[in-house]
């Protein structure tokens, strides 16, 4: 589903991405991981269309993606940090984003909002909620179209216990259902049960990429956190 | 006829009554041309002119002879002659719609012409289309009344003026409309005259042309919209009250021009929309009292070369500049006018400002350096440097002041 | 387009419930208020007004809009997460943050002034006024698109305040003193072109002081104040000022990495 072939960023004098060939396929869920500054972020706003490679191509579903914009109808977001105009209310927010898509034929997908009991809220501006309530927002908010595509950044960092349960427990349910999700999180046993597939970065390059069975296999750990640990001890010695 | 002329009439039927004959042009039995009727009629007789368009050439009138157009007999001059020439005294032309005289370049060919004439009274008559419409020079004992003048402005040299007095004495222009000509009204070596609630609009060059004229008075006029509003030059002891001066704009244009004037008096006349308001130069000993200037580009404009006049009481209120000047010494007396600008305060409550008031900003300053900082105008650096200059004045000059400016307007 | 006006239609009723905005509404009201109330010529009070309006709109529309560009990152990010177009997520958010800016302006000073004017002045001070908001927030769009961060973006705005509200009509001054012995008829003419509040300013002079302004010597000018060609010219160089900086701003912003 989404495929890179060399692709490379720079900002200034950092080499956010370098090379980057990477492949993604339908039912996986991909646990984007590395150091901070390892090119996480960039290569997600890549695929978003957010930042604009030096070099290299993207393909999602086959097509490369260029400066139009529509690919992006297949893709679901949710942002690290979620930021909405002070004023607009939470119900305006989903109104807004209806009619922004309304070619969008499918039906929407409102799970989240009523598991995390968001029309409750409808009518509160979005400068008084709190951020973990507005990380709910930023989740409904990515899988309300039904994309193919989930990528979530970070997406349980500020959510309660219970809410990224919800979430998770989201996440395991679409998995199978032909979807492929990307996840960028530092919290590594947050994803071990969802996590089929990892994709290792450090200094922009692709270290690791290989299925869970394989992870296991190479690094003979069974917790995912503590396989991730022995790779990154690895490539540091 | 109106009513006033029809009195005049009355008048002399009584002052004249059996000697008196009168001639009748026109109608059924009158005489064909006015010319004849002329011809026979002696002094003191009436020529009475009924409707109908005459074209006689020149018509020359040399005895007192009282020549009444009535239902408004059109003489045409046919855009060569002199239409009527009169001359002698006591003669009374009312009545006539008089058209198309002569233009020439060399002649001042008018529609009215009145040469060494004692005596003459010109009523309620139309002129259009004439180089001069009425003309008269070496006369004295004049009246010009009610008369409606219309030129075809075209260029100053072939444009004549409207009203023109040359060498006159005693004379009352009165109530006429003008427009279309060089001058409105002309004067040059006039005495001992009145000009009074004209009105005189859209002529070429100036409203009122005013030269080598003394002791006169104009009072109630008009002049609006003539190419260079009103000038007054090289003449002593005039009054000027009453009058309005509006919408005289260019760059060479004045509500009212004085040039090398002494001991007149200018008092409660409006100026509104000017380039300028009074362009004052070489002029001394004015009492300038009770006017209101508003909205003009610059209220006053006092050359250095004027000194002792006296400019006091008078409103100044929405013009761009109040005072301009070119020169740093300044010997005219400005006291107790009100000024729009002013924002100083009267603590002591006696109706003036504690504080004097500078009529001259030091932007106008800069402005009469390089007129085009004009564009500069209204903008913030502008009130910046001219709030600076208030604290401390450096080029501006130190005499102009008003050290008792007005709080309220003056009531005129 | 239609994506782009609901957009703009959702940005815009949250930005008019802004405290700044409606603190910046109200200061107008209150300052055209006081002033038709306590000067007894109205016409001295407009003079005022134009103040205000050539200081406070360009400095507040350009501060407004630096911030709330700033402020709306990550909402714009997220929108362009979405299949929309950079140009239309942009031009939505200036749309927005202008017409908010404008509606301000227009409550504030403008029904004030068309309460006691009823003529070509007050029309032209609420044209122009308008024309002016759209010019700087457009300024300040493409400023902020250019600093990354926003303490240098609101640096930049303010040094262009400042510039086009002051240091602007010293050099013109010192340009027309030192070059005063040639014919600057033309050269004037370009130089108010060549700052928006001088446009607005001159437009406004262009009624106010018209017969100061036909005392002028050159004729250009002359035929340029005396008609409505100097309206036209003021309006279609306003509007100029607003779509060059958009067009600039929208290159940047189309290829920027956020």
């Amino acid at each position: 589903m989404i495929e890179t072939r060399g692709l490379t960023k720079s900002f200034k004098r950092l080499r956010a991405l370098q090379q980057v060939d990477l492949r993604m396929e339908e039912n996986q869920v991909v646990s984007l991981i590395g150091p901070n500054g390892s090119g996480k972020t960039t290569l997600i706003k890549c695929i978003l269309g957010l930042v604009r490679p030096d070099g290299g191509e993207i393909h999602i579903n086959g097509q490369p993606i260029g400066k139009d914009f529509h690919y992006r109808s297949t893709i679901g977001y949710m942002p690290q940090i979620g930021r909405y105009p002070d004023h607009m209310k939470v119900g305006q927010l989903f109104d807004l984003l209806r009619s922004l898509r309304a070619k969008h034929d499918g039906q929407t997908d409102e799970e989240l909002i009523a598991h995390y009991r968001l029309e409750r809220i409808y009518d509160q501006p979005m400068r008084t909620l709190s951020g973990g309530t507005r990380q709910k927002v930023s989740a409904a908010v990515a899988f309300l179209f039904n994309p193919e595509i989930y990528i979530l950044d970070e997406p349980t960092a500020g959510l309660d216990p219970l809410s990224s349960e919800i979430l998770k427990e989201k996440i395991r349910k679409i998995r199978d259902q032909r979807r492929l999700v990307v996840i960028t999180s530092h919290i590594l046993s947050d994803l071990d049960d969802l996590t089929t597939h990892i994709l290792y970065l450090q200094e922009g390059r692709v270290h690791y990429q290989a299925s869970m069975e394989e992870l296991r296999n190479f690094t003979g750990e069974q917790k995912f956190g503590k396989a991730i640990a022995s790779i990154m001890q690895q490539s540091n010695g | 006829m109106t009513a006033r002329g029809f009195w005049v009439l009355a008048m002399l039927a009584m002052a004249f009554p059996l000697s008196a004959v009168q001639y009748i042009v026109g109608g059924v039995q009158g005489h064909a041309t006015i010319a004849e009727a002329l011809h026979l009629a002696s002094a003191g007789d009436t020529v009475m002119v009924m409707g109908g368009t005459y074209r006689e050439g020149n018509l020359l009138i040399d005895k007192p002879l009282t020549f009444i157009g009535v239902g408004r007999p059109l003489l045409d001059g046919e855009n060569v002659h002199d239409i009527l020439t009169l001359s002698g005294r006591n003669i009374i032309v009312m009545g006539f719609r008089l058209e198309n005289s002569g233009i020439s370049a060399m002649n001042d060919l008018a529609a009215i012409k009145c040469i060494d004439i004692t005596g003459v009274h010109i009523e309620d008559n139309q002129i259009a289309r004439s180089h001069f419409a009425i003309h008269l020079a070496n006369a004295s004992d004049i009246v010009v009344r009610n008369n409606s003048i219309e030129g075809v402005p075209r260029s100053e040299h072939n444009t004549g003026n409207g009203i023109h007095l040359w060498k006159c004495k005693s004379a009352l222009i009165e109530e006429n409309d003008i427009s279309g000509h060089r001058d409105g009204i002309y004067f040059e070596f006039v005495s001992d005259s009145r000009i009074r609630c004209n009105t005189s609009r859209g002529n070429l060059r100036y409203g009122l042309h005013f030269m080598f004229s003394n002791d006169d008075r104009y009072e109630g006029n008009r002049f609006i919209e003539n190419g260079a509003g009103v000038a007054v030059m090289y003449s002593r002891k005039v009054t000027m009250e009453q009058n309005e001066f509006l919408h005289n704009w260019g760059n060479a244009a004045y509500g009212l021009l004085l040039k090398d004037i002494t001991d007149s008096y200018i008092g409660q006349n409006y100026f509104v929309h000017n380039t300028v308001g009074i362009f004052m130069e070489g002029s001394s000993r004015m009492q300038i009292l009770w006017n209101s200037f508003s909205k003009n580009g610059w209220a006053m404009r006092i050359q250095a070369s004027c000194n002792d006049n006296r400019i006091s009481l008078n409103n100044f209120s929405g013009n761009t500049f109040d005072i301009a000047t070119n020169g740093t010494l300044v010997l005219n007396d400005f006291d107790r006018n009100y000024w729009d600008k002013y924002d100083g305060y009267d603590r002591t409550r006696d109706g003036m400002g504690d504080v004097p008031y500078r009529p001259v900003s030091m932007y106008s300053m800069v402005v009469e350096r390089n007129p085009f900082t004009l564009i500069l105008l209204r903008s913030i650096l502008i009130s910046f440097l001219d709030k600076a200059e208030k604290a401390i004045p450096s080029i501006t000059p130190e005499l102009l002041i008003d050290r008792r400016p007005l709080m309220k307007p003056v009531r005129v | 387009m239609t994506a782009m006006w609901t957009l703009t239609r959702y940005i815009f009723s949250d930005i008019i419930r802004n405290k700044v905005i409606v603190l910046y509404a109200g200061f107008q009201l209150l300052a055209a208020l006081l002033l038709f109330n306590l000067e007894e010529n109205p016409d001295k009070a407009l003079l005022s007004l134009l103040n205000i309006e050539l200081i406070v709109i360009p400095l507040i529309s350009m501060i407004f809009s630096t911030i709330h560009y700033y402020n709306s990152y990550e909402f714009i990010e997220m929108l362009l997460a979405q299949p929309l177009g950079r140009r239309q997520v942009f031009l939505s958010e200036f749309l927005a943050c202008a017409l908010s800016l404008v509606l301000a302006f227009v409550v504030g000073l403008g029904i004030p002034v068309l309460v006691h004017f009823q003529d070509l002045l007050a029309f032209n001070f609420l044209l122009t006024g308008t024309l002016l908001t759209f010019a700087c927030t457009a300024i300040a769009f493409c400023a902020a698109v250019l600093a990354r961060d926003k303490a240098r973006g609101i640096g930049i705005v303010l040094l262009l305040w400042f510039y086009f509200a002051l240091v602007y009509d010293g050099i013109v001054l010192m340009i027309l003193f030192t070059f005063s012995d040639y014919p600057l008829e033309r050269l004037t003419l370009l130089l108010t072109a060549l700052n928006p509040i001088d446009l607005t300013r001159v437009s406004m002079m262009l009624r106010m002081d018209v017969s100061a302004l036909m005392g002028y010597t050159g004729a250009l000018f002359k035929e340029f104040f005396g008609s409505y060609r100097g309206i036209l010219y003021t309006g279609g160089i306003l509007l100029l000022w607003t779509i060059l900086p958009l067009i600039m701003s929208l290159r940047i912003f189309r290829n920027k990495d956020l």
